[in-house]
């Protein structure tokens, strides 16, 4: 049940990808160049309509013991504002807005992205074995 | 600024998708839609985190074009960079999403929602680097 929900929840989550059209970089990178005269703000919406239905699944998990078919709900957002956050989140935006693409649509995109998406995701799969490396000294 | 009706409802409707899928994971499944958090764990590379859902999620994600493609002609997607800059960019948003604990979807979609003050701080910061990427380096690259 768990891993039915798991598939469910990622075939939805990839669908808002591709019906939002975010899992094309020129899509994202028109709205990150706000300077460009045709700024497009669709990523903006699509922040908006994303964070709606998990304001209120946050309610609800806030009402309940547990979840339907799991152990626990994740705990407080643990840390503080520190600064292994701030230069993570430093780094991923400047990638972020170098190519227009990020981790979901990324993934997303693998069956119909070709090469390039293919090159794209065995580097950020590198990225991710570089940041365990180094967690340690950040 | 290209103010269309079309892709605005597009936005609105595919972000409810979006945010519905990680509803159903958070109340089902008792966890958060991160997706540089999911891709990890199926790489294995921090240990002893739910392994199956996570690869689940990911297949979910990997075949949702091809559902969509089902009934609609198939997402045309031009991916033009050149192999430099997509293994930077790839390099760069890996390392960093790890780093920071999140990307788009974990502290954009998952943390805000929660109102969560470090996924505000890094959604803040990523968001406004990636604004002065795209508008002041990405011009000096492809002239």
């Amino acid at each position: 049940m768990n891993l039915l929900v798991s598939l469910f929840s990622g075939v939805l989550f990839g669908l808002g990808l591709v019906v939002s059209d975010m899992i094309d970089p020129a899509r994202v990178i028109a709205f990150l160049d706000v300077a460009s005269g045709a700024w497009d703000p669709t990523l903006g919406f699509v922040m908006a309509g994303a964070v709606l239905p998990m304001i209120i699944a946050w309610r609800i998990a806030a009402k309940r013991v547990k979840p339907v078919c799991g152990d626990k709900f994740p705990g407080p957002a643990s840390g503080s504002i520190n600064r292994k956050l701030i230069l993570g989140a430093a780094t991923f935006g400047a990638g972020w807005g170098l190519v227009g693409i990020c981790p979901g649509p990324a993934i997303t995109a693998l069956s119909i992205g070709g090469l390039p998406v293919l090159l794209f995701v065995a580097c950020m799969f590198a990225g991710f074995f570089v940041a365990s490396l180094t967690a340690r000294w950040l | 600024m290209v103010f269309n009706a079309h892709d605005i409802l597009m936005g609105l409707g595919g972000g409810m998708l979006i945010g519905c899928g990680a509803a159903l994971f958070l109340l089902f499944a008792g966890r958060i839609a991160g997706i540089s958090g999911i891709a990890s764990a199926v790489a294995r590379i921090e240990p002893g985190t739910h392994y199956k859902g996570s690869v689940l999620f990911l297949l979910g994600l990997i075949v949702a074009p091809q559902i969509y493609g089902l009934f609609h002609p198939m997402p045309d997607i031009g991916v033009t960079h050149s192999v430099v800059l997509l293994s930077a960019g790839g390099l760069l948003v890996g390392f960093g999403s790890r780093t920071g604990g999140g990307c788009t979807s974990g502290h954009g979609v998952c943390g805000l929602s929660r109102f969560s003050p470090r996924s505000i701080a890094a959604t803040l910061v990523f968001m406004s680097i990636a604004m002065a990427v795209a508008v002041f380096v990405r011009p000096m690259i492809y002239g």
